[in-house]
């Protein structure tokens, strides 16, 4: 029997679905829809870093010709917050202001320069009271409490013990111990916030045109906080530029701005600048690391003992998520016997921090192949070696309990021990010149939702017309990763039909299913194997009724996408359009549903934190980095990276291999420049120059190799592509300078002046350096 | 602010506008041509994501008054078609996935056009060059140099 010589949808080199929107200027973001007839929103930012609010005046605001509505805390008294359990914020702040840029007012205006007006009129009176701006700070005794249920500004504690540590530590040969401090970063999406609330006056409904990540949960806290039944609200997100995390939780001006549109009685558009972006943050913390590990001499390790303290800012967010995250995910990477895992995440007066991709394991990852690295050069072995000696066996369930079902790493080392020539190499670079590698990894979807509904994780809707169109409706949000072109290939896969055939609609909640949104890296895993079982079921519907039409038995019925006919028969069988024309005999439009839940027994263990860190797949990542340090500047180059990354399978290799390199190259900018500094609670470089993202002239070739492990759970075997290896970069270059100048930096960013600092100590100590010195 | 006419040529087709005289070209193209496909991405000079080509040199529209083109030629993405088909730097961007999330791509689409045409067959860092001052955050530029490598290479 012969096959058509079609290409198979999934493992192909896809362009996005929409691509050609993007690069042809056709593409709407938030900014770019028509707003003819709205309002210019803009809010009033505290200048304080930490005050009660005694009042605010806004009655001069108020009676400005062109002013059509102003607002304060007292239009809103719901707080908010991603997770149910820590909803501690308010749109606009009530009582006290928190950090500096806080949101204390809003004005809808019908032109911009009447809303900066009535901005300047606005009058909060404050009493200050002391702020801190480092967790150090905010956890001394007889520090004023930013919120009075957290004493000692403490938002969460862990205490997670799994083994025998000290036992470990003892029977080990080597036990050492470092305290690694890494700057507080953001995600610089490229679009700055936006959003467009339109609301219904006589209907009483608004709808709301987001920049959101999670639509769905954008939809609960809008309700919420305006006190309107759900039903009430519609959410849409246009396309976006970028997220990275920052758009993970509903933010302060997607609320204001309904807030508005319903004080106004009408549409208004919200634009944050990029400096107000910047202060909405909810980038990845300051986090101070104290790591301990215990080896044997020949490199197996015994136990490990981390501490971890997050400068977490002023409100809850992810905070409780990002502190359990920086301790779940130690393991399920190495087989450790024992870890102790102790967190504090801390408020301070600065914006608050959140979810920045590889949420709350880079920082710790970090320390950890660093401490490795230590380790390994202090016993004489190589890097490969040691983590050789410490791989995992799939499937396992860690002393954690997070079950990994499919683990490439050993092939992730083999393939960048060969193609970094780290045999021959390493060691052998010349003055200045330094090879480093690390391991990371990540989850493939959070198996536990931060909503708890009881509903499946993924839900996708297929619909197939007259037309022989097939939509695909899903809330999952593209946000520039693909997640539409992999449900694409997903569904055209699975009936055999190429992309012409398939329209994929997302993100109106009046229209798409529900989705939990993108995060956790959770949409080709949890969405794609909706998809799957959609298009599964639909296949099953016109396999059906191809079988009548061809009078056999379904079973019998072969699917060739554009063609249905008799296994094995002589026939030339029927047309996909027939197919579909005898489908809708009786029934009319078809719409078939798909469904996805993680199995209980990939939900986590029983202590408590035990919800975050568990996950049906994770990711797998090794990364070599080669770098020159110039020894007068101090200034780091990474000349080329190598990065395999174990994604299951590539349900779109070139869609992966873009992932990986923006991953990579993410990590590439927090290891070597970004820092958001605050001097008295204000960023010092809220702007796209001063926090410096790399150019394309700094920033290296980066080879990718995709492994596939073919995960059982994952749709056709696929796994997260896009956070896991952002982890690896940070401690591949340390270790690469390392390897460079025999210096170890212990803070990131490796700035030149932190650089030259640990060149002039080691030049100033007595003692030569544990590996090549400087030339 | 006082308006004054603004007659110039945008994406091959003469306007007339009344303009005000501190109106940025970005705010022009965006609000009063209604080419949205020209984005904004910062504060002023710092991204890249504005980028136009004026008289076929790339500009950045935010930190440009609309006035300062009197009398020359405006491009914007929405221009680098012909006939409804896509450039070769557009191609090159869509196929080699250039573009994720698609914010900077406009500018990066005008940046790079800029520069085959100054320069049809450019080195690895000549494009570097060209293009160091726009910022993409999601794709690390490497899949934005096979762009425009593509679109060099497909070039009569």
């Amino acid at each position: 029997m012969s096959t058509p010589d079609k290409k198979p949808m999934v493992g192909r080199r896809a362009p996005l679905v929409d691509g050609v929107e993007k690069v042809s200027g056709r593409a709407k973001y938030t900014a770019d829809l028509d707003h003819r007839g709205a309002l210019v929103g803009r809010i009033l930012r505290s200048p304080h870093s930490h005050a009660e609010l005694l009042s605010v005046d806004v009655s001069k605001a108020r009676a400005l010709p062109g002013v059509i509505a102003v607002i304060t805390g007292d239009d809103c008294d719901k707080p908010y917050g991603i997770l149910p359990i820590a909803q501690n914020e308010y749109p606009l702040a009530r009582e006290r202001v928190r950090y500096r840029g806080e949101p204390v007012a809003a004005v809808a205006a019908v032109d911009e320069k009447t809303a900066e007006e009535a901005l300047r009129l606005i009058r909060p009176e404050v009493r200050e009271l002391p702020a801190y701006y480092e967790a150090g700070k905010a956890r001394q005794p007889g520090a004023v409490d930013l919120h009075d249920d957290r004493p000692g500004n403490l938002e969460r504690e862990i205490h997670h013990e799994f083994g025998e540590v000290d036992a470990g530590l003892s029977a080990a040969d080597v036990v050492r111990e470092e305290t690694y401090d890494c700057a507080e970063v953001t995600h610089v999406h490229m679009e700055p916030h936006a959003a467009l609330a339109d609301y219904d006056a006589e209907r009483d409904r608004i709808t709301l045109h987001s920049v959101t990540q999670v639509p769905f949960y954008v939809h609960l806290r809008v309700a919420q906080c305006l006190d309107m039944d759900e039903s009430r609200i519609r959410v849409i997100k246009p396309f976006i530029g970028g997220g990275f995390g920052a758009r993970t939780e509903t933010l302060n001006f997607e609320i204001v701005a309904c807030l508005l549109a319903r004080a106004a009685k009408g549409k208004v558009r919200m634009k944050l600048s990029r400096e107000e972006t910047a202060l909405t943050h909810r980038g990845r913390p300051r986090t101070r690391i104290k790591l301990k590990i215990g080896m044997t001499r020949e490199g197996k390790l015994t136990a490990c003992a981390c501490e971890v303290e997050q400068t977490g800012g002023a409100y809850g967010g992810y905070g409780i998520v990002t502190i359990l995250y920086a301790g779940a995910l130690l393991n399920a990477i190495y087989d450790i016997p024992a870890v102790r895992y102790d967190g504090y995440r801390v408020y301070t007066n600065t914006p608050a921090c959140g979810a920045m991709r590889g949420h709350g394991t880079v920082d710790v990852r970090h320390a950890f192949e660093c401490l490795l690295d230590t380790m390994a050069t202090e016993l004489g072995l190589d890097p490969f070696q040691v983590r050789r000696l410490n791989l995992l066996e799939a499937p396992t369930r860690t002393i954690n309990d997070l079950v990994v079902e499919s683990y490439g790493l050993p092939e992730c080392l083999d393939w960048i021990e060969a193609v970094s020539g780290w045999k021959a190499r390493k060691g052998g670079l010349p003055p200045g010149k330094g090879l480093g590698l690390a391991c990371s990894h990540y989850v493939s979807g959070a198996a536990k939702p931060v909503h708890w509904t009881g509903e499946p994780h993924a839900v996708v809707n297929l619909k197939l017309d007259f037309d022989g169109g097939i939509t695909i409706l899903t809330g999952a949000a593209d946000i520039g990763q693909g997640s539409s072109t992999i449900l694409a290939q997903v569904v055209g896969e699975v009936l055999g039909l190429d992309f012409d055939r398939l329209t994929v609609i997302a993100n109106d909640s009046r229209i798409t299913p529900k989705d939990n949104g993108s995060y956790s890296s959770r949409v080709t895993f949890m969405v794609g194997n909706a998809a799957l079982q959609a298009a599964e079921r639909l296949k099953a519907v016109l396999v059906a009724a191809a079988a009548r039409k061809l009078e056999a038995e379904p079973e019998d019925i072969e699917c060739l996408g554009e063609t249905y006919r008799v296994a094995g028969g002589q026939d030339s069988g029927i047309s996909f359009k027939d197919v579909v024309s005898e489908a809708l005999v009786d029934t009319g439009t078809i719409t078939v549903k798909g469904t996805f839940t993680v199995p209980r027994e990939y939900q986590g263990g029983k202590f408590r934190g035990a919800g975050v860190g568990p996950s049906m797949a994770y990711s797998y990542s090794a990364t070599a980095a080669e770098v020159t340090v110039d020894e007068v500047t101090g200034r780091v180059t990474v000349d080329k990276v190598w990065v395999a990354h174990d994604c299951g399978f590539a349900i779109n290799p070139l869609s992966v291999e873009g992932q990986v390199q923006g991953a990579v190259w993410m990590g590439l900018g927090q290891a070597l420049s970004e820092e958001t500094r605050y001097v008295a609670g204000l960023p010092v470089g809220p702007n796209i120059l001063d926090y410096r993202v790399p150019t394309i002239v700094e920033s290296p070739d980066i080879e990718v190799k995709i492994v596939e492990s073919l995960d059982p759970g994952g749709p056709f075997g696929a796994k997260e592509a896009s956070e896991g290896a952002l982890s690896s970069i940070l401690p591949a270059i340390a270790n690469a300078v390392h390897d460079a100048m025999g210096v170890r930096l212990t803070e990131t960013p490796l700035t030149p002046d932190r650089v030259m600092a640990a060149l002039v100590k080691q030049a100033r100590s007595a003692k030569p350096a544990d590996a090549r010195g400087a030339a | 602010m006082a308006k004054s006419i603004l007659r110039l040529t945008v994406n091959g087709s003469g306007r007339e506008d009344a303009v005000p005289a501190n109106m940025l070209l970005v705010d022009y193209l965006r609000e009063v041509a209604g080419l949205t496909g020209t984005k904004i991405g910062c504060d002023g000079g710092e991204c890249g994501a504005c980028t136009v080509l004026v008289d076929g040199r790339p500009r950045l529209s935010c930190i440009s008054l609309a006035h300062t083109c009197a009398g020359r030629q405006v491009e914007t993405v929405e221009g680098c078609a012909t006939d409804g088909r896509l450039s070769l730097v557009q191609k090159g961007f869509h196929e080699k996935l250039g573009s994720q999330c698609g914010y900077c791509t406009p500018g990066m689409i005008m940046a790079a056009s800029g520069l085959l045409r100054r320069n049809p067959r450019p080195s690895e860092a000549e494009i570097r060059e060209a293009l160091s001052g726009n910022i993409c955050r999601c794709t690390g530029y490497v899949k934005i140099i096979e762009a425009v490598q593509a679109a060099a290479e497909g070039a009569p």
